[in-house]
């Protein structure tokens, strides 16, 4: 693919914070068309990632290519078709949503005052907060708050849309309500690049995604080729496990032995072999089978492998 | 949330100046309550001078006091020339300070900034949006003190032509021509420390502290202007000029500190501005 095949394109992107390395070389590559998760516990640095491609921090070293441009250098010409939600909304709290939003259709020269009060209407009608747009933003609750964020992002037409944690304090109505939003206006043409800690998440909207870890980008791809990276497992009970690690070792597995409990597990680490065939093997040779059990490589475990696991936020 | 696409395309005219954001400025700065309060004490200046005095019997007029005090119970429009002075020193820089120092480290509070950024702005757009802003209100803030002071004079004293210090007397409609050049005076007088704020400002994403740095600043500047043993640093000082405007109430009017004072203050915001606009293009938005 050229890169013009992309809407965001990064080479060697670092950004660091006196010593520390918060992203450390990225080579992010984000298809047009995709709806594109971007995964990572807190502190990755998902949100210093995003704010250099929005031009708000400077990188380090690297290169960002947005649309057709790149950043910083073309901002002003490429910004006008990025809608953004960064890391949360923030608002005038003395304003209602609608002025809230007026003021910042108003930041960007391009957009048109005669269409404004259409398009504004038009953005909280979408989210959801057309009933509330006259309130002023202050008493607004913490979803309703996200979804000024979010309508923000959607005052004109886009064709990327970069979404930081778009459902944080949103209830699972709201957080299905943004799921169905962004699916559609994927299916109008625009892109879609949504950070999130939550994997459940993003394997619901995304067809791709890339996992950030300690300021590197530790996988990137379709959900699909993440999964198949990971590798099943099997777990045999028996009352026989030397006989069954026999049988594993002859497969070419390397099977390991959990004496008192009488279970042998191994990974199925050689390719196209299938737990079936490992049962069936099993029971060619007369091993005793009291439990079998396959399991394959969820996502989560492959998000764990790969980013750790634990509540530790990686500093 | 309904699924229908936003229909109506903005147009990419381009090549706009951008009024709307000024615009927007405006509407969001008088739209803070805040920024109304700041109003109101300033019109009470005046106001309570007027009261005081009026109220109070004492006429002995002992010199003490505010300049044009004693010409106030004569003539009902010293109430501005004598609430601008009082103002000058302290109540005038002070909500400067607020509105000049809330500019950017306002908005990097809010986190509106990086939505304004993001919009995009342009970051030099909005640094000179948010100077003209803070420039309107030093004009709406000086002619609070002049309207109101012309208008509780005229209520409570009598109020005829004015005798001028060159000792030639102006009628009422000459007079507030004088009070509206005084009110300009007063406003470029401003600038110069509004540029300091909008520098102080673009280093803080605090408000307060930058608010309270600006207004510290015109204090600091003012002592150093009292210090005779400081002579030559005064000329320099943006708060050299602040009470220089008695040249304005001759006849004919004699401009040259009018021009003394806008060219200091013009070297201010020329520096000021260009160190705000070093910090801010390249200061990463992290709030």
């Amino acid at each position: 693919m050229s890169t013009t095949d992309f809407a965001i394109r990064t080479r060697g992107l670092t950004k660091v914070f006196g010593r520390q390395a918060a992203v450390g070389g990225i080579d992010l590559a984000v298809p047009r068309g995709t709806v594109f998760g971007f995964l990572g516990p807190n502190g990755s640095g998902k949100t210093t990632t995003i704010r250099m491609l929005l031009g708000l921090a400077t990188a380090t070293s690297g290169e960002i290519d947005l649309l057709d441009g790149e950043m910083p250098r073309d901002a002003r010409a490429v910004l006008p078709r990025v809608g953004a939600l960064v890391e949360g909304p923030a608002i005038y709290p003395f304003l209602s949503g609608r002025a809230n939003l007026r003021r910042f259709d108003a930041a960007d020269r391009h957009t048109s005052p005669s269409t404004r009060t259409a398009r504004v209407d038009a953005a909280l009608e979408r989210v959801g907060l057309g009933h509330a747009a006259n309130k002023r933003a202050h008493a607004y609750s913490l979803g309703m708050k996200q979804r000024l964020g979010i309508a923000n992002a959607l005052l004109a037409p886009r064709d990327l849309l970069i979404l930081d944690e778009p459902t944080n304090g949103l209830d699972p109505q709201g957080t299905r309500e943004v799921r169905h939003l962004i699916r559609s206006l994927s299916d109008d043409g625009t892109t879609i690049f949504v950070s999130s800690h939550l994997l459940a998440e993003v394997e619901q909207m995304c067809s791709m995604i890339a996992v950030m870890s300690a300021g590197r980008l530790v996988a990137q791809g379709t959900l699909d080729e993440l999964r198949d990276e990971g590798t099943a497992r099997v777990r045999i009970t028996t009352p026989d496990p030397l006989e069954a690690r026999r049988v594993l070792l002859g497969l070419g597995l390397a099977p390991e032995v959990h004496g008192r409990d009488d279970v042998v597990t191994a990974q199925l680490s050689v390719p196209g072999l299938l737990p079936e065939t490992v049962n069936t093997a099993l029971v060619r040779a007369e091993v005793r089978v009291r439990g079998f059990e396959a399991s394959g490589a969820s996502l989560e475990d492959r998000f764990v492998a790969l980013t750790g696991e634990g509540f530790d936020v990686a500093g | 949330m309904p699924a229908e696409s936003v229909s109506t395309r903005p147009s990419r005219s381009g090549g706009s100046l951008g009024l709307t954001l000024v615009l927007s400025e405006i509407t969001v700065l008088f739209r803070r309550l805040r920024t109304w309060a700041m109003i109101g004490a300033l019109a009470l200046i005046p106001i309570l001078i007027a009261v005081v005095v009026r109220v109070s019997s004492d006429t002995s007029g002992s010199g003490r006091g505010p300049a044009f005090l004693n010409s106030i119970t004569q003539n009902g429009l010293f109430v501005s020339l004598t609430a601008l002075t009082v103002a000058i020193p302290l109540f005038l820089p002070l909500t400067i300070g607020v509105v000049a120092g809330d500019t950017i480290a306002g908005e990097a509070n809010l986190g509106t900034l990086r939505y304004l950024l993001v919009a995009p702005a342009g970051r030099i757009r909005l640094l000179l949006v948010k100077y003209a802003g803070a420039a309107l209100f030093c004009f709406v803030a000086t002619l609070t003190v002049v309207v109101t002071g012309a208008i509780i004079g005229a209520l409570l004293f009598p109020v005829g032509p004015v005798t001028l210090l060159s000792g030639d007397t102006v009628g009422i409609g000459g007079y507030f021509v004088r009070l509206l050049l005084l009110a300009l005076y007063v406003t470029v007088s401003l600038l110069g420390l509004s540029a300091i704020g909008l520098f102080i400002s673009t280093l803080t994403t605090i408000p307060v502290g930058a608010m309270a740095a600006t207004a510290a600043l015109a204090a600091v500047a003012q002592i150093l202007g009292a210090l005779p043993q400081l002579e030559w640093l005064h000329p320099w000082l943006f708060t050299n000029y602040w009470l220089g405007f008695a040249d304005l109430l001759r006849e004919p009017i004699v401009w040259t500190s009018f021009a003394d004072n806008a060219l200091l203050q013009l070297g201010y915001i020329a520096v000021f501005g260009a160190l705000a606009y070093g910090r801010f293009s390249t200061r990463d938005v992290l709030s």
